[in-house]
């Protein structure tokens, strides 16, 4: 049982100054059969494991990751939530999480920081504005808040941004979105963990797979460098190295595979109390509660799975950064880092059963998985529990690439893919 | 970010050149023959092979001429660069 996080056990704990807190979460060796194993332990695979625990009555569930919870695209992302796309899947499945991250922490009992702070998207050009007054009106037929801000309206919401006529490309207008916002990821994939782990699910950490074991078209176990794990259920949730897993069975996936970068600042006093993104430019920032701007960069337009990304990318952000916020242009950079995103041709993700019994995907968020992280792992437990996809997630099926039917956000969603 | 040696105008900047994806999927001859889950096969199914990838580029800021490349991507340093209609140098 663990014991429940409040200010009494805050007060309590610091009598004994800190040392005696109890563990998160175990640290077991792999059991020899699970019902359930989840391949990755990312925001996502931790989620799925604590909604398969919670919704569907599954205790026997082991999660395996390769490094350590949280270490690879959950750590590695700016932290935005929001639900402002345009399609009507997309809007059913994104909303469905933002809904989720709203009483997250209290379902947890761990402060995943979820703060509602906005996300203000701007128009460059004249397509833009029509795109994106295009998707508020689409985000209100789906009952989703946005709203369309003129230029003295965008200056208005944030001060600093450079609205004069005069810049490469003028600010014309923007949409905001104020149920959208950030929340903390490393607690995400933590707070998740703890409660999964609380009703037995078994989070095996540093434990890489190997193989999947099948029988004819049934699945079997799982080599990994622990051993040989025996289940009938496998959910991957593996993200930029889902088509690793998928090769191991022979299955081909319609991912690409790209480094994805992001940077922050040294930490200054607040300056920017919200999210701004900007599709034409790409160029999205927002700033942490230490105080440093986040800032995400694009994808490396090639293949990699090297977890680093190029420079011009980089320095292609930050021209567009210093050319909207001309504020910032002392700022020094503290850290750089990239992760591997697994991008899907129409950039919405698969969450799906496969032909082979028992093995089931969930991945191609691309470059925008982190704000699915509740909704996804809700998702994708209903799916295997069941097999059968929930109705949120039933266009979301790899048979999509088959019959045509795609999910085509590609440039409709807020922010370019 | 690395160089590649480009076959028609040496050793430039990767930033000058557009990657084509996945190298050899060959266009089906007869399109109208093929089922649905050869379209997909053929339109969206990758490899996407983490290790020694074969590749088309194009020099997009230069001779703007395609090209193979035989790349690892777990660490993008280059095996081999070799023109279009020639056969791969290493398997």
């Amino acid at each position: 049982m663990k014991n429940k996080y409040s200010i009494f056990s805050l007060i309590k704990n610091a009598f004994s100054y800190h040392e005696n807190w109890q563990r998160a979460w175990r640290d077991p060796e792999p059991k020899k059969e699970y019902d359930v194993i989840i391949i990755g332990g990312g925001g996502h695979g931790l989620a799925t494991a604590y909604y398969l625990a919670k919704k569907h009555n599954m205790s026997n569930i082991a999660v395996v990751e390769k490094g350590w919870i949280g270490g690879g695209n959950t750590g590695r992302n700016t932290t935005i939530i929001r639900s402002n796309y345009l399609w009507d899947a997309s809007a059913g499945l994104y909303d469905h999480a933002l809904k989720i991250w709203e009483s997250l922490s209290q379902e947890l009992n761990y402060n995943v920081m979820f703060s509602q702070r906005g996300v203000m998207n701007l128009a460059h050009n004249l397509q833009d504005v029509r795109d994106l007054k295009r998707r508020t009106h689409a985000n209100r037929l789906n009952g989703i808040d946005a709203v369309y801000l003129n230029t003295e309206e965008v200056k208005k919401f944030c001060p600093i941004i450079n609205t004069s006529p005069n810049i490469r490309y003028p600010v014309l207008g923007g949409t905001l979105q104020k149920r959208a916002g950030t929340a903390r990821h490393d607690a995400v994939a933590w707070g998740y963990a703890r409660g999964a782990d609380a009703m037995g699910v078994d989070i095996i950490q540093n434990c890489e797979v190997k193989g999947i074991k099948k029988n004819g078209d049934s699945i079997e176990g799982i080599e990994t460098t622990k051993g040989f794990i025996k289940t009938k259920k496998i959910g991957v949730v593996a993200a930029g190295h889902s088509s690793v897993i998928a090769s191991m069975v022979d299955l081909k996936l319609p991912l690409e595979s790209k480094p994805l970068q992001a940077l922050v600042s040294e930490p200054v006093k607040p300056i920017i109390d919200t999210v701004i993104m900007s599709n034409a430019v790409h160029a999205y920032i927002s700033q942490s509660d230490k105080g440093e701007l986040v800032i995400g960069a694009g994808t490396d337009a090639y293949v990699s799975y090297t977890q680093r990304g190029s420079h011009d990318v980089v320095e292609g952000t930050l021209k567009a950064i210093l050319e909207l916020y001309p504020i910032f242009s002392r700022m020094k950079m503290l850290r750089q880092w990239g992760g591997i995103v697994d991008i899907c041709p129409d950039a919405s993700p698969i969450i799906s059963k496969t032909h082979i019994k028992g093995l089931y995907f969930n991945c191609g968020w691309g470059t925008g998985g982190f704000k699915a992280t509740p909704g996804s792992g809700d998702l994708f437990a209903h799916t295997i529990a069941n097999d059968e996809p929930h109705k949120l997630n039933a266009d979301f099926n790899i048979n999509r690439f088959v019959s045509g039917d795609l999910v085509d956000e590609h440039g409709a969603a807020a922010v370019a893919h | 970010m690395f160089l590649i040696n480009c076959p028609y105008c040496g050793e430039r900047d990767q930033s000058e050149f557009t990657a084509g994806g996945e190298a050899h999927i060959v266009r089906p001859k007869q399109p109208t023959e093929l089922s649905d889950d050869q379209w997909a096969e053929f339109l969206f199914m990758r490899k996407n092979i983490k290790g020694v990838q074969f590749e088309r580029w194009n020099h997009a800021h230069g001779c703007r001429k395609w090209f193979n490349i035989v790349r690892d991507t777990s660490n993008d340093k280059i095996h081999a660069i070799y023109k279009m209609g020639d056969k791969p140098p290493i398997k």
